[in-house]
């Protein structure tokens, strides 16, 4: 968990005077079922990278190449949009 | 060099927006501080400003765009009374929570039901609670004198509250009286140049305004809100001692008038302070000490100078003209009679509430105020805490 500041330490008024400052907040910790991704069924059609509600498909050259387990939520989409032949994702109980 | 006028006190104070030139004005005119309004939309159709007037819907809508247009970067005013300030009710405290330096001239009207147009004070003191800096206006000098000065207080990096700068509807508003208005660019230079200290329209430094605040900070921006309210009243002291520099008009924090060597007071607000004035010189010929502390602030309470200044006296009666339907007074009362609690011997403190829906306050309840406080001093003993008069009983 990041710090949480104190009153003299924020911007006043509730403005985040740094942009992307969200990525400081690492919501995975959320996360009650993980999606688990198996490289070698995926077809890479990024059908879970479109739908994800979060940014936390990652690609690379237009490849996915994994999950983001410090952003996602697990919300589950992503295995549910993953074609019914492939299923390259299940989500899996977090430890 | 001052210009000598005769003049409104809503002419007065369009007079004033001409001369800050604000960036933006939206604005939803209704009575009686119309006049602002249409005065100033012939600056604004006369091309003697470059402000962008917001031509709104609602009062809601006004100050929705006013706090647009203050979050973009500029420098803002409206100007609104009574239900029209009760329709922005919502957005007044995200204007003061988003830490907006907004003027508003509000011309003190009573609120509906039943309806009325005439002067109390239900509108700014119902605002109590919502972060705007408040100052009281006796005339239209000081309602003119304030407006400018309110933008200096409003965008101070230590404030960055908006400020609402208070007169009297029709008593105030709609009379003629001699005041002295300030050359243009004495104005211009008085306030300076507006520098916001996050705009959204400064695409170099990006910023999110107005995001989701939960349990986990929300409590830290009120707190930040809470000091700006306490810094604000050096502020406001230090932009008046500036002011009377050029203008040899002296503001404080309060008036006072036969106040220091005084045994019984009076504390009131606005317009009735010059009634008042008339009628403690009258006991003051006969040998009868009493004064009046006139409070030019009632948000921030400058709590610690009103004690000082009231705290020698044997008897009060605080004036308000608003009721708090069903508190022990009302609530300029209260808050007096609050602060002075810590005196080791303190005051007897009663209250008024008067001139409620523009009822005149009378030479006649005046001096009804005063020979009770006489009698008060005298036996140490009050008759009721909280009466209503200039009442039909």
């Amino acid at each position: 968990m990041f710090k949480l500041k104190n009153w003299k330490e924020v911007p006043i008024g509730g403005a985040v005077d740094q942009p992307g400052s969200a990525m400081e907040n690492k919501t995975g910790s959320w996360r009650v079922e993980r999606p688990v991704w198996n490289s070698e069924k995926c077809i890479h059609c990024l059908r879970c990278w479109v739908y994800c509600p979060d940014m936390s498909v990652n690609t690379l050259d237009g490849k996915i190449t994994g999950i983001n387990y410090d952003y996602c939520k697990g919300c589950g989409i992503c295995a549910q949009v993953c074609p019914e032949k492939v299923k390259a994702i299940t989500m899996q109980p977090e430890q | 060099m001052a210009k000598i006028v005769a003049t409104t006190g809503n002419s007065a104070m369009a007079y004033a927006m001409k001369q800050i030139n604000p960036d933006v004005c939206a604005a939803y005119p209704i009575t009686p501080s119309t006049q602002v309004m249409e005065e100033f939309s012939k600056y604004v159709a006369d091309g003697v400003v470059n402000t962008n007037l917001v031509t709104v819907e609602s009062e809601h809508s006004a100050m929705s765009a006013c706090i647009g247009a203050a979050a973009a970067g500029g420098r803002v005013l409206t100007a609104t009374s009574a239900n029209g300030m009760a329709l922005m009710w919502e957005m007044l405290y995200i204007a003061a929570g988003m830490r907006l330096p907004i003027v508003m001239a509000l011309v003190n009207r009573a609120l509906s039901a039943p309806i009325n147009i005439h002067c109390d004070h239900s509108d700014s003191f119902g605002a109590r609670d919502s972060g705007w800096i408040q100052l009281y206006s006796e005339n239209a000098q000081e309602a003119y004198d304030n407006l400018i000065q309110a933008v200096r207080i409003s965008e101070h990096p230590d404030v960055r509250l908006p400020v609402m700068v208070c007169q009297d509807g029709f008593i105030i508003s709609h009379s003629i009286e001699r005041m002295e208005y300030l050359e243009d660019d004495e104005v211009r230079k008085f306030i300076g140049d507006y520098k916001p200290m996050y705009a959204l329209l400064d695409i170099d430094k990006p910023v999110t305004l107005g995001s989701l605040d939960l349990q986990d900070y929300y409590i830290e921006h009120k707190r930040q809100e809470a000091e700006a309210m306490k810094l604000a009243t050096p502020v406001i002291t230090a932009v008046a001692k500036d002011f009377e520099k050029m203008t040899g008009r002296a503001y404080g924090l309060f008036e006072t008038y036969h106040l220091d060597d005084a045994e019984v007071g009076i504390v009131a607000v606005n317009s009735a302070a010059g009634t008042i004035k008339e009628i403690i010189d009258q006991y003051r010929r006969k040998g009868i000490k009493v004064g009046l502390l006139k409070p030019r602030l009632y948000r921030p309470f400058p709590t610690e100078a009103y004690v000082k200044a009231l705290g020698h006296l044997k008897a009060i009666t605080v004036l308000d003209r608003v009721d708090s339907f069903g508190a022990m007074a009302g609530p300029l009362m209260l808050e007096v009679r609050a602060a002075l609690y810590d005196l080791p011997k303190r005051p007897v403190t009663i209250g008024k509430i008067y001139g409620l829906g523009g009822r005149d306050l009378e030479e006649s309840h005046c001096q009804y105020v005063i020979d009770e406080l006489v009698q008060i001093a005298a036996s140490g003993k009050y008759r009721e805490l909280c009466e209503y008069i200039t009442v039909r009983e």
